[in-house]
């Protein structure tokens, strides 16, 4: 049995599996409950300064996609709307009752360091393993000069951060907000701040969609709406990126990371953590689905390691991260070309259109006593994958590799490139 | 002679409990409910040169109308059933899918569960005939009037069309009401709550469609004065009479023509009235011959035996209504032809069987051993065919006529110029509705070529 165990920016737990901050963090019923099913850790509902915060009435919204519920969410949800001392007991209290999994304490407060330092005494106070400072939180607070507002200028993420260091003995983990051009300058400055760990992302600015008959966005909040925090598995491609930028950049490379973002099965976990990520957080799937759903991604990991070979998360943590690179560096020699396997084709057509319509009218159609045919025409072939990609049959399409006999080359050196490196050396 | 010898044949209404007929032919394929549809209608991969399509007779652009639910745009979709099909709301309930568009789904040859177009379809047509009149208009009237025999579905998707393109259509019906084998035939559990009715009202809203009831072609008026009086001629008389079985005492009472009763209960004001034999034998393999067992024994028929002579694979019914037939607790038994009917007083009793086989060369042979079983009503369902005298006998000019049906073209258009024909009543495909709409609506399309030349 693969050891699941994690240890990230020095905080422990069983597993990997932590639920990110956000309702299902938002109090000590929940918590024990995350607990209880198998959780590994929690990052607790952002905390604030009294008086708590008010929400509005309607506060979700979500996208469903062919009959599939939720492939993405959004909310317009503030931070807790429950008073701190509440919050801080009840926190005091899970530490105590479960020593053996993460208790982060995500905060916001105003951009002032006397709020900064008086909020993290009284958190260290429960005991907590850690703080995570919310720089993300897209709508709402931003308004009032946090969460992303603070996210999205990495002069002031460095400064709240270093004083998070120096008021507190806890380790400091960073949330980014992925509504950012360039991921790896918030990320430098948490880390030049001082921080023990990023954690990414939050959520992304959304209009969940219009209501065609009120003529409003969704979620509708008496006629009117504003734009939200959109999370869920539909989040997942942009978050990986990000975290894989993190990872294999020069000057944020191995700075330990919390993977969030979509993240639903163990499957996505594990993608996470071969980016590099030390930990995962989960909000929207355990929204959707409880908090049994924990299980199977504890088992399946753990299940998928063996299988595989790996003992414990170092063994593949930040192996696919290696393998992200700059595009001018992919091999030019490569080539592949679709292969159509003639016997599992149900004759459906859609690799024919999407070729013929909008790709390389590489795909052949034609009638065999009556019967539908679709054959690949080598020669046109780029191999770009768009065909497998429609095909509804899985592995009925495969892109086989020709061997070209040639040398891997980047564009950098591709003689097809003016600006090559050996035809302008000084450049390299 | 059996033991039940002394036993009167018995065979009399009202054998369920009076409350049970209000649903006793309810709907046999209920409705999908909307997130069902939706989500039956995302399985569809709206293919390229879709092999559905090739294998509906009205040639429906599915993955087009199935791609128009999904995106909520159901009057879209409704529109492209109907423009292809417009009895596609009986379409979607009596086609036999399972050998035309779903056989051919891509999704049968992937995973033998195709998406259930004919379901989609009727939730599409349902919701445009509920929400108000058929969608079609008429173009500008040619002052042209074309003359229709029989307002089946054939004559009735003529008449549709014709109507569409600007032409007006007097329609010849023998009976007292239209929507042919739709309202007479076709079993009442698959077309509950006077659907054909409704659909043929509304069908009808497109205007310059005037219907003659009780007008039939040989009884009221012959071919030779529609052929004076109307510039084309439009027949869709079906097939009015029955095989016979050919045996000896085939008049003793309880021996039925299965459409007969068919057409009886369909027509029932009062289905408690009806009479029903407690042991029932079906004699053919079709779909009436299913459809006559399964509603026999919904009446409160004890026991209702179908007797094929040859096996299962050789039946008309496909296999989804034999297996239906199964459900609703129809004894199925092939491999037996009937000798001989055994009578009590004039009424049917017992018939007697021989099972049969095919012998080395693949014919059908009788062999020695017989078996009999008890019978109170004997239903043939051995097959229609068509009247011929008003074609043939009747007519000046006779209409070719092959193995029994009128001969037509790819137009639909006889021996004869300008009388054209579709439906069962000639040979275009096999016997089904979508088939006679098809026929009606080509015959349409060749007819208004031929009055604006
Ligand atoms: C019991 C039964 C069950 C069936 N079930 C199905 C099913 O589930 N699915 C399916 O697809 N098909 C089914 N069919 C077949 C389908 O009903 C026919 O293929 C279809 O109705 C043929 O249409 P039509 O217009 O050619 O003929 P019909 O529907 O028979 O209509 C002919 C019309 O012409 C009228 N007529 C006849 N002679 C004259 C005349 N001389 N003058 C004036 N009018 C005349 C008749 O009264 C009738 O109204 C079934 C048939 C039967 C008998
Ligand atoms: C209703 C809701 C409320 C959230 N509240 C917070 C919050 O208070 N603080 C925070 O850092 N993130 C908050 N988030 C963001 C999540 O912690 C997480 O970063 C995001 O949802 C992406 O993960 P997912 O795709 O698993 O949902 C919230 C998300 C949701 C859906
Ligand atoms: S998309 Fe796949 S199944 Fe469809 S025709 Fe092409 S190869 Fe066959
Ligand atoms: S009309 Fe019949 S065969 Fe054609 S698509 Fe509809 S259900 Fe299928
Ligand atoms: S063959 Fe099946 S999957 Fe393809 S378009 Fe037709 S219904 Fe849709």
């Amino acid at each position: 049995m693969a050891d699941l165990r994690c240890t990230i920016a020095g905080v422990s737990s069983p597993n990997p599996f932590w639920l990110a901050s956000a309702p299902p963090t938002d109090k000590e019923y929940n918590v024990v409950r995350a607990f209880k099913a198998g959780w590994g850790g929690v990052v607790w509902k952002t905390l604030g300064e009294d008086p708590p915060i008010v929400n509005t009435c309607s506060r979700y919204g979500a996208m469903s996609l062919n009959g599939s519920r939720m492939v993405g969410f959004n909310n317009i949800e503030l931070i807790t709307d429950r008073p701190l001392e509440i919050n801080l007991q009840e926190i005091k209290r899970v530490r105590r009752d479960w020593p053996d999994r993460a208790m982060v304490v995500s905060l916001m407060v105003p951009c002032e360091e006397k709020n900064w330092a008086a909020i993290l005494k009284r958190v260290e106070e429960t005991d907590a393993d850690a703080v995570e400072l919310n720089f993300g939180c897209p709508h709402g607070m931003s308004e009032r000069g946090m969460g992303a507002a603070v996210g999205q200028v990495p002069e002031y993420i460095e400064m709240v951060t270093r004083w998070c260091k120096q008021h507190s003995r806890m380790p400091v983990f960073v949330k980014l907000t992925p509504n950012v051009t360039d991921i790896l300058k918030p990320a430098r400055a948490a880390k030049q701040g001082g921080a023990d760990a990023v954690s990414l992302i939050n959520t992304i600015n959304s209009i969940m969609a219009v209501n065609l008959d009120s003529m409003a966005p969704e979620p509708e909040v008496d006629g009117k709406g504003s734009h939200g925090g959109f999370c869920g598995p539909a989040v997942k491609p942009i978050a990986l990126h990000m975290v894989a930028e993190i990872a294999r950049n020069a000057d944020t490379r191995g700075l330990p990371i919390s993977g969030i973002g979509g993240i639903s099965t163990w499957r996505d976990a594990a993608e996470f953590i071969a980016l590099g990520s030390g930990s995962v957080q989960v909000c929207t799937a355990a929204m959707h689905h409880g908090f049994k759903i924990v299980e199977d991604m504890a088992d399946g990991l753990s299940n998928w390691m063996d299988q595989k070979g790996y003992r414990a998360l170092d063994d593949f943590k930040g192996r696919a991260a290696r393998n992200v690179s700059d595009w001018k560096f992919l091999n030019m020699n490569f080539k592949t070309i679709a292969a159509i396997d003639q016997d599992s084709c149900i004759k459906c057509g859609l690799c024919y259109i999407a070729c013929e319509d909008t790709s390389h009218q590489a795909i052949s159609k034609s009638r065999d006593n009556g019967h539908r045919r679709y054959e690949v025409i080598e020669d046109e072939c780029v191999g770009c994958n768009l065909c497998l990609h429609v095909c509804p049959v899985d592995h009925c399409i495969t892109m086989k590799r020709v061997d070209q006999g040639l040398p891997s080359v980047g564009w950098v050196d591709d003689p097809r490139n003016p600006q090559r490196r050996s035809a302008n050396p000084s450049s390299a | 002679m059996s033991g039940a010898d002394n036993e009167a044949p018995d065979v009399k209404p009202g054998r369920l409990n009076p409350s049970a007929y209000a649903h006793v032919f309810d709907d046999i394929g209920p409705p999908l409910s909307p997130r069902e549809t939706l989500i039956e209608a995302a399985r569809c991969h709206f293919c390229h040169d879709a092999p559905c399509v090739e294998a509906c007779p009205t040639g429906i652009d599915i993955p087009s109308f199935i791609g128009k639910i999904r995106t909520g745009n159901l009057k879209g979709s409704a529109i492209d059933i109907l423009s292809a099909n417009i009895f596609g709301g009986t379409c979607a309930r009596v086609c036999p899918v399972e050998e035309l568009c779903e056989e051919a789904c891509v999704r049968t040859t992937g995973e033998n569960k195709p998406v259930k177009i004919g379901m989609l379809q009727r939730h599409a047509v349902d919701a445009l005939m509920k929400a108000g009149p058929q969608p079609f208009t008429r173009a500008a009237d040619s002052g042209k009037t074309v003359a229709i025999v029989g307002a089946g579905p054939a004559g009735l998707a003529c008449a549709h069309r014709l109507a569409m393109l600007g032409h007006k259509v007097d329609v010849y019906e023998a009976r007292a009401k239209p929507g042919g084998l739709n309202e007479h035939g076709i079993a009442a559990y698959k077309v509950p709550d006077i659907f054909a009715q409704k659909e043929v009202a509304w069908l009808l809203g497109i205007g310059g469609i005037t219907i003659h009831n009780n007008k039939a072609l040989g009884r009221n008026v012959t071919l030779d004065e529609l052929r004076k009086k109307y510039p084309a001629v439009f027949i869709g008389a079906g097939l009015q009479a029955t095989q016979k079985l050919g045996l000896e005492d085939e008049a003793l009472e309880g021996v039925e023509d299965a459409v007969g009763y068919i057409e009886r209960l369909r027509q029932a004001e009062d289905l408690s009235a009806l009479p029903v034999g407690r042991r029932v034998v079906v004699i053919g393999g079709g779909n009436t011959a299913i459809d006559i067992a399964i509603q026999s024994k919904r009446l409160g028929a004890e026991d209702v035996t179908l007797a094929y002579r040859r096996g299962p694979e050789q039946m008309g019914a496909t296999a989804h209504e034999q297996h239906l037939a199964q459900i609703e607790g129809v004894n199925l038994k092939h491999w037996l032809a009937p000798v001989r009917l055994i009578g009590w007083r004039g009424k049917v009793k017992e018939i007697e069987f021989t099972y049969t086989r095919l012998d080395d060369a693949g014919k059908l042979v009788m062999t020695e051993a017989r078996t009999r079983l008890l019978a109170d009503r004997v239903f043939k369902a051995i097959g229609q065919v068509l009247v011929k005298d008003p074609f043939d006998g009747n007519a000046r000019e006779p209409l070719a006529i092959k193995s029994g049906k009128l001969v037509v073209n790819d137009d639909r258009e006889t021996s004869l110029p300008g009388v054209y024909a579709g439906g069962d009543c000639t040979a275009t495909g096999s016997d089904l509705t979508v088939r006679a709409v098809e026929d009606g609506k080509r015959a349409a399309i060749a007819i208004d070529r031929r009055l604006r030349s």
